[in-house]
């Protein structure tokens, strides 16, 4: 079960929380094979942001869903906070999701019953817990929904309704949290209060991230860059520049 | 946790509804019936305690084989001088004699005024100026009867019937229609109905001449005097007491009065509850069905709770709760609605002549326990397997584009596990059906157990039946019904499994109303059958509802009417053979002119040899008891006395029966044994057979017996087959609960499948599809899952019946052919009805709306 320290406002984690070996994924059988991965290895420090990036269909979705343990990898191993989680049961991957795993995603999911408070907190309440109450103000107010926190989704803006899901990936503080393209359904502005909450939580709280977008606005914010193309690491930048990534892209897309 | 959950359903409002309406109905029926019946019930109760209270004690007559007037035996009346030798016994402080008979009233149009329903026609006695203690009437209007020409008639009867003080009314007995003048009214104290009961009141000697009772009694009612207990004056009556009469206490005598009664109440309560328990396991269908939609439609969500945390037992607990709380709210509605049930059920037996007494309606704690059981228990258990199917939601699932859920690993198997299910319960019923030695309760659980899981690997079948069988059903939707038919026949297939278990839900109702319409069918044929071989007469003559005895009086009114040849009648009686109570009949000599039977031994001479102690039997019965020609039977009657019979003859009957009873006696006997003895039937030929003169002669001379009824055979057919139709009818009532509920869960489907279908709706009605297209395509959509479910109860029905139909020796097999086209068409209708709310709201979808939901 998760604990929420008391008072302590980011996750105690060092060195390397999530760390992936030689993970391949293939999809299908026979003719209509996909090698999505075929042979990834990466590690994750604590308190670092890193970005993936690629074109379309070069693996990264499939790498996220690998690394956060909603999908096996056909061969290779994952570790998140030294357990290694491909061979976990249902019931182990769900307390360590619990525990250690944040998500947003690209379309929200959102419970459309519910107010953007009760999102919020939702992890808690299916885990029986309570959400402390000083650090629930803290992250509505850093997501700027103190006085959306009685509306339905369906009252909310796109950007707002991603701000909620952000708040609910971050309420029980997890080990690592993931974002696929967190801002892939939102327009140039409200992608850009995403990405800089992102940043902040990372900055402010230790909180550590792996993000999948297309943005290269992604590259200001992210320790680190990873570049999939064809289902491998091709390429790998730190503190880059926008102009840097967009050099990598242009490379990989031609 | 919870709280999600519940919030979820509050979210979900309209599907919440439409789950629980099945639970409701069920339910209303489970509570409906038992209202009724312990209202019934407590009624009779009511009615007994009043007639019995100021009465210390009781001697009534005895019947020497069991039985009493409560369940259709009548006893020997007593003689009169018991009650001066009572009077003279030291506890007595007083004792008054009393006649109880039958006497129906004729109304203002000549016609006897009790339902058709047999409700009985009650007559007392009173003593007007006696001691009025024991009478548990009390009048309303005027005063007791008094003298030979007096009657007082129950305040009911007069009102309904108009009929004051003052009038005369006709009143039918042993002989012709009589008239006497109202002088009072009465009603029973503390009772507010009698049902469809009437009531006539004579002073005593009156009533012993008009029931040929003079010299005896029916009952004496006792009042102790001071300081003797109730006991105690039975223990000093009883040394007085013939074989033929028995004393008890007046608390004995109402509580065996009720527990006479409560026997068929018993049954028709565990008759109605079968209905309900109908209802709701396919209510469970519905609500398993409309759970397993939601979930489908909820994936996204339940893969959302799964990726923050939520564990598999967490979702499966949420669904279950759901169905719960859905169960229990749905249950305390039907509970209460089943008050309003109750009483749509008894104006159904009033408006099918079964009229009972009432009392303020009862309301038990075991009615609402068994009640909210019962609804929560089938909701939980259909919620099994729509909450297993969600813990297989994977929490990929919260990422993927039009993820569906995974099949469980059985699912490949589906088709054979079915047929194994079928294969077990058609063996299981087989087992009920045929074994021998089998107990009556071991049967009927067999029987229902096997039903159920007919039913229940029917519906595992149908995903694979389906498609095949929508597309030859919607083919005409798709010949002629343009797109939209078209879509609703691709619609229909698409889901196999949604299609499948929505039209399962009906196909339930479908085959046991195909089962009952088989049957029924096969005996009515048989019956007419049997008729056609037998009945060589030209008339019947009966009662006007076919089964209560008539007076002889009537058939005697016939002799020597002009152009009249034979008549013959059929008496009717109880009697104890071999150990056992059976049905006895008695017949004239001349009965082989008017029925041609099939002799496997004897004659058609024999009837007329019959004599005083000549006897035949059936063929069946002769083999039971091990009979011949020539071999001893002693019959014993209500009275006490025994019959040395020898038996004449054997006859078969054809397979659809023959007007006798297990013995037949001759008239001549039958009459010297019987007081008060009734034709049953009576046959009669004619001079030129049947012919309007001969009927008018014959009406004529009966035009004194309001109650005798003159038919040729095919109207003689019709009315004895009145029975089985009646039947037929209140079954055909009673099942179509179950096909309304299933007829919800199409609604349901439907509801979801368009909320489901939104934006492909909006889509359609983008590139030019009309609001009058989208909703043809959903009306065509439920025609389609309707006549799914009659193509799959119609065979399964008549599969049922054949098995049925074998396990009773079942003459014949008839498939009532134009009653099945009504079926299907009546599933057309049906699909329309249900397609009405769903196909407004997916005509309603606004374009742009729809184009934009998620
Ligand atoms: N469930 C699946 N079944 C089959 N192929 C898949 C599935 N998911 C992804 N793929 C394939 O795997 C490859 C990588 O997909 P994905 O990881 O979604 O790429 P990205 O997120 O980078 O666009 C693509 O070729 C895609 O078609
Ligand atoms: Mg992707």
């Amino acid at each position: 079960m998760a604990v929420i320290e008391e008072g302590v406002p980011a996750p105690a984690q060092q060195g390397t929380v999530v760390q992936a070996t030689d993970v391949t994924r293939r999809y299908g059988e026979g003719a209509t094979t996909v090698d999505a991965l075929r042979g990834v290895s990466l590690g994750v420090e604590a308190g670092q942001l890193v970005a993936v990036m690629g074109p379309s269909g070069s693996g990264k979705s499939t790498l996220m869903h690998i690394l956060a343990g909603l999908d096996k990898p056909t061969e290779g191993t994952v570790e998140i906070a030294g357990t290694e989680i491909t061979s976990l049961d249902d019931g182990k991957l769900t307390r360590l999701r619990r525990q250690h795993i944040g998500f947003v995603f690209q379309f929200f999911n959102l419970l459309p019953m519910l107010t953007a408070e009760e999102n919020v907190v939702l992890p808690l309440t299916i885990a029986g817990e309570k959400p402390e109450r000083q650090w629930l103000e803290d992250l509505l107010k850093q997501t700027g929904l103190t006085d959306r926190r009685t509306h339905r989704p369906s009252e909310l803006s796109g950007g707002q309704q991603q701000r909620v899901a952000l708040a609910r990936a971050l309420v029980t503080r997890p080990t690592i949290l993931f974002a696929d393209e967190p801002t892939g359904n939102l327009d140039s502005k409200t992608g850009g209060e995403i990405l800089e909450l992102l940043r902040a939580s990372v900055t402010n709280y230790g909180q550590t991230t792996v993000m999948v977008t297309h943005e290269s606005r992604a590259a200001v914010i992210a320790d680190r860059i990873l570049f999939l193309a064809d289902g491998l690491i091709v390429q790998e930048l730190k503190d880059a520049s926008q102009a840097q990534v967009l050099d990598v892209i242009s490379s990989l897309d031609s | 946790m919870i709280t999600v959950a519940l919030k979820g359903l509050l979210g979900r409002k309209l599907r919440a509804a439409l789950t629980a309406v099945s639970i409701v109905l069920g339910v209303a029926m489970i509570s409906g019936t038992f209202v009724l019946t312990d209202t019934i019930k407590a009624a009779f109760g009511t009615v007994f305690s009043q007639v019995y209270k100021n009465t210390d004690a009781v001697i009534t007559g005895k019947s020497a084989i069991g039985g009493s007037a409560n369940n259709g035996i009548t006893p020997p009346s007593l003689p009169e001088s018991l009650l001066q030798k009572v009077r003279a016994l030291p506890g007595v402080a007083l004792a008054e004699g009393g006649i109880t008979d039958e006497a129906k009233l004729v109304g203002h149009n000549n016609k006897v005024l009790t339902s058709a329903g047999g409700a009985p026609s009650l007559a007392f006695s009173v003593n007007p100026k006696g001691d009025q203690r024991f009478n548990p009437l009390v009048l309303t209007t005027g005063r007791w009867p008094q003298g030979p020409n007096e009657i007082a008639i129950d305040a009911k009867t007069a009102n309904t019937k108009h009929f004051a003080v003052g009038d005369t009314i006709g009143v039918l007995t042993h002989g012709p229609v009589e008239r006497f003048r109202i002088v009072g009214t009465v009603r029973l104290g503390g009772v507010s109905s009698l049902g469809g009961a009437t009531i006539a009141i004579f002073d005593l000697p009156t009533a012993q001449r008009i029931f040929d009772k003079v010299g005896k009694l029916d009952s004496i009612g006792l009042a102790s005097k001071q300081n003797v207990t109730p006991d105690q004056l039975v223990a000093q009556v009883k040394p007085l007491l013939p074989a033929t009469a028995q004393v008890r206490t007046g608390a004995q005598e109402a509580k065996q009065a009720a527990k006479d009664t409560n026997g068929f109440l018993s049954f028709l309560e565990y008759f109605l509850l079968a209905f309900g328990f109908i209802a709701l396991f396919v209510g469970a269908f519905v609500i398993a069905n409309t759970l397993g939609i939601t979930i489908a439609q909820r994936m996204r969500e339940l893969a959302t709770l799964r990726t923050l945390g939520a564990t598999r037992r967490q979702v499966y607990w949420s669904v279950v709760l759901e169905a719960f709380v859905i169960g229990v709210i749905a249950s305390v509605i039907g509970l209460f609605l089943g008050l309003a049930l109750a009483k749509l059920l008894n104006a159904l037996f009033v408006s099918f002549g079964i009229d009972l007494p009432q009392v303020g309606t009862v309301f038990k704690e075991r009615t609402v326990v068994v009640g909210l059981l019962v609804g929560v228990v089938v909701t939980l258990i259909a919620a099994i397997r729509p909450a297993l199917r969600a813990t297989r939601v994977e929490p990929i699932a919260a990422v993927r584009e039009g993820a569906v859920l995974p099949r469980s690993r059985l699912a490949r198997f589906g088709p054979y596990i079915a047929i194994v299910v079928i294969l077990a319960s058609v063996g299981l019923m087989l087992v009920g059906l045929f074994v021998g030695g089998l107990a009556t309760k071991a049967r009927l659980l067999s029987l229902g157990i096997g039903a159920l899981g007919v039913f229940v690997g029917v519906a595992m079948l149908a995903p694979t039946l389906v498609p095949p069988i929508a597309r030859v059903l919607g083919w005409p939707a798709a010949r002629w019904g343009g797109a939209s038919g078209r879509l609703a026949r691709g619609n229909s297939i698409r889901n196999p499994s949604r299609t499948a278990s929505t039209a399962s839900a009906l196909m339930i109702g479908v085959t046991l109303v195909t089962l009952v319409s088989v049957l029924a069918a096969g005996i009515k044929s048989t019956f007419s059958d049997s008729v056609n071989k037998l009945f060589t007469a030209d008339y019947a003559l009966t009662s006007q509802n076919g089964f209560t005895p008539t007076s002889i009086a009537s058939e005697k009114a016939l002799n020597g009417v002009p152009g009249v040849e034979v008549v013959s009648g059929v008496r009717a009686g109880e009697a104890e053979a071999f150990g056992s109570r059976i049905g006895i009949t008695a017949v004239e000599p001349n009965v082989s002119k008017v029925i041609d039977l099939k002799w496997t031994e004897g004659s058609a001479a024999t009837p007329a040899q019959l004599g005083q102690d000549g006897a035949f039997v059936a063929k069946s019965y002769a083999k039971d008891n091990k009979l011949s020609v020539g071999s001893p039977i002693n019959l014993k009657t209500p009275t006490g006395s025994v019959l040395q019979l020898k038996l004449l003859g054997i006859f078969d009957p054809p397979k659809g029966g023959s007007p006798f009873g297990d013995i037949t006696i001759s008239t001549t006997r039958f009459d010297r044994e019987y007081a008060n003895p009734q034709d049953l039937f009576s046959f009669v030929t004619t001079r030129g057979g049947v012919t309007t003169a001969n009927t008018a002669r014959l009406k004529q001379a009966l035009a004194r017996f309001p109650d005798a009824k003159i038919q040729t055979k095919s109207q003689f057919i019709t009315l004895e087959e009145g029975g089985i139709t009646f039947l037929l009818k209140l079954l055909y009532v009673l099942l179509s609960l179950s096909i309304l509920i299933s007829l919800f869960g199409i609604v349901n489907t439907l509801v979801l499948t368009v909320f489901e279908r939104t934006r492909e709706i909006g889509m359609l009605r983008a590139v030019g599809m009309t609001r009058r297209q989208v909703r043809n395509m959903i009306r065509h959509e439920s025609i389609i899952t309707a006549l799914l479910g009659a193509a799959l109860g119609i065979p399964v029905g008549i599969v049922l019946a054949l098995m049925v139909g074998k396990a009773i020796s079942y003459p014949a097999f008839t498939i009532p052919w134009l009653t099945l086209i009504v079926f299907v068409v009546g599933a057309i209708v049906a699909g329309l009805f249900a397609a009405i709310f769903p196909a407004r709201r997916a005509g309603r979808l606004n374009v742009l709306e729809a184009l934009q939901y998620e």
